[in-house]
């Protein structure tokens, strides 16, 4: 009984998707993708969260895409068990030894037309590992990457506004930017 | 014979186009439920449409049977809802099957699935076809003794007769061994289509996962399908249990009114269920998988009582 109370008394948290592009932030890498997949993926992308040696600082702000203040759920995108299910693979960490292998293998396990963002300034260029005995290079080094989002740790909404700018076209979204 | 064929049809699409809409609303109302805003009812047709011109990849390892497990499993799922007495009592095909053949040929797409999740040899799907198979095991004879304690008291296993005599006899729905069986019953339909107490549907950890292991190697094309089935599956066990045990606006003659009326209580009753469902998936945690079987034997106690009650209450 108290939570069927709880639940009509708490109201909807979820925020209105506020402008929330930090332009610099997030560096479209110029990928052909095509115009058909974008269509398609408009609506619907599953993301299969890749961890590539992060320190788990990325991961924590993913995980708070899943609540329900910034429920990415509403996008139609959704965070699912396996490569085999995906569209996007969202990789974080600088991309060590050990997991090259396994990225690569996450890769080409995933059923085309596919996405990937790299997550995090140690997925863009090492961050504070570069150079690191350990550490294979960025996501870029293994796989092809068509948007990075920087940051140590990015913002839940830096990482949401990364995913659907690898689904919109560029020129639509600035168009979108200047009318608000 | 126009009429009945007509009215196949109808059943077959409303299984069909009203699956992914029933899986888009339980997920709407959980999400509202849980103070977000959620994805439209809609999603699970989006989902489906792309899944469908996605790149299937097929393991090198995998044998005909994963191939050919998603069409057996939608196909089972097409074939049970020309059985199933959806809008009238006099389902045309009603007499190929009844609620025997049924519940094997739902339990023939389980054991498919199940194999397929071994196929590839992953180590998730095989933990998940063992899992499914403990549950499958153990919701049977519950499904079995329920479906009895109805047919006792009505005098066949044919789901059509069930309905009618539901329809036509209202006192018999007052009967305690009804109620135990609604209950039991309500219990395995949650079991056997994957939703919370027993496993969840939500869920991304592989180690509590069971429905979803089995399938984790599933893409593209086939992913659909298998979606798909297991909306239709839902669809299925939600009408059974509206219409078996609350029998109310089912149409008793192929008359386009009568038909109509029965069309908007088979929204009302199967939309009440899946609130239910929803509201259930709010407020309680998955059971720890060795407490499963306490659930299912707690659920097949009922049933045993529904039986035994026959003998005792008229």
């Amino acid at each position: 009984m108290t939570l069927v109370k709880k639940i009509w008394t708490t109201p909807v948290v979820t925020e209105p998707q506020g402008v929330i592009i930090e332009d610099a932030q997030i560096e479209i890498i110029a990928r052909q993708i095509d115009e058909r997949a974008r269509k398609l993926f408009g609506r619907s992308l599953h993301i299969r969260e890749v961890d590539a040696g992060s320190c788990n600082g990325c991961e924590i702000e993913i995980v708070a895409l899943n609540n329900p203040y910034y429920d990415l759920e509403r996008f139609g995108l959704h965070f699912v068990a396996s490569p085999r299910h995906a569209d996007c693979l969202l990789v974080t960490g600088p991309v060590t030894r050990n997991m090259a292998d396994p990225l690569r293998r996450t890769y080409e396990a995933t059923p085309g037309p596919k996405l990937v963002v790299a997550v995090g300034d140690c997925a863009r260029d090492c961050g504070v590992f570069a150079g690191g005995y350990g550490v294979f290079g960025p996501v870029s080094a293994v796989v092809p990457v068509d948007v990075v989002v920087a940051g140590c740790p990015p913002t839940p909404p830096m990482i949401l506004s990364g995913i659907l700018a690898a689904l919109e076209k560029r020129e639509q979204r600035q168009v979108e930017i200047t009318q608000q | 014979m126009t009429a009945s064929i007509l009215i196949e049809a109808i059943q077959l699409l409303i299984v069909a186009l009203a699956a992914p809409l029933l899986v888009g609303s339980v997920r709407k109302l959980k999400a509202r439920l849980q103070g977000r805003r959620g994805a439209s009812v809609f999603q699970p047709y989006r989902d489906l449409r792309k899944l469908l011109v996605k790149e299937a990849v097929i393991s090198e390892n995998t044998s005909w049977i994963f191939r050919f497990t998603p069409y057996l499993v939608a196909s089972v799922m097409l074939l049970s809802s020309l059985v199933v007495p959806m809008l009238t009592t006099r389902t045309p095909l009603g007499f190929t099957g009844n609620i025997i053949v049924l519940m094997y040929l739902l339990l023939l797409a389980t054991f498919f699935l199940a194999l397929a999740g071994l196929d590839a040899g992953s180590a998730f799907g095989g933990m998940g076809s063992s899992r499914e198979m403990i549950i499958a095991a153990l919701a049977e004879p519950t499904v079995m003794i329920a479906i009895f304690a109805i047919a006792l008291r009505v005098g066949s296993t044919s789901l059509d007769e069930i309905v009618r005599r539901g329809a036509d006899d209202s006192l018999l729905l007052l009967n305690p061994g009804h109620l135990l069986a609604f209950v039991a019953f309500f219990i395995v339909a949650l079991a056997e289509t994957g939703r919370l107490p027993v496993d969840n549907p939500a869920t991304h950890l592989e180690l509590t996962m069971i429905h979803e292991a089995m399938i984790l190697e599933y893409s593209g094309r086939h992913l659909a399908l298998i979606e798909w089935a297991a909306g239709m599956k839902l669809f299925l066990f939600l009408t059974l249990l509206s219409n078996l045990f609350f029998p109310w606006g089912v149409a008793r003659t192929l008359e386009p009114l009568p038909v109509a009326i029965a069309f908007a209580a088979l929204a009302l009753k199967v939309g009440a269920l899946a609130a239910a469902v929803a509201i259930l998936e709010t407020s309680i945690a998955k059971l720890r998988l060795f407490r499963v079987p306490e659930l299912l034997s707690g659920s097949f106690t009922l049933a045993l009582l529904a039986v035994i009650s026959f003998f005792f209450v008229r």
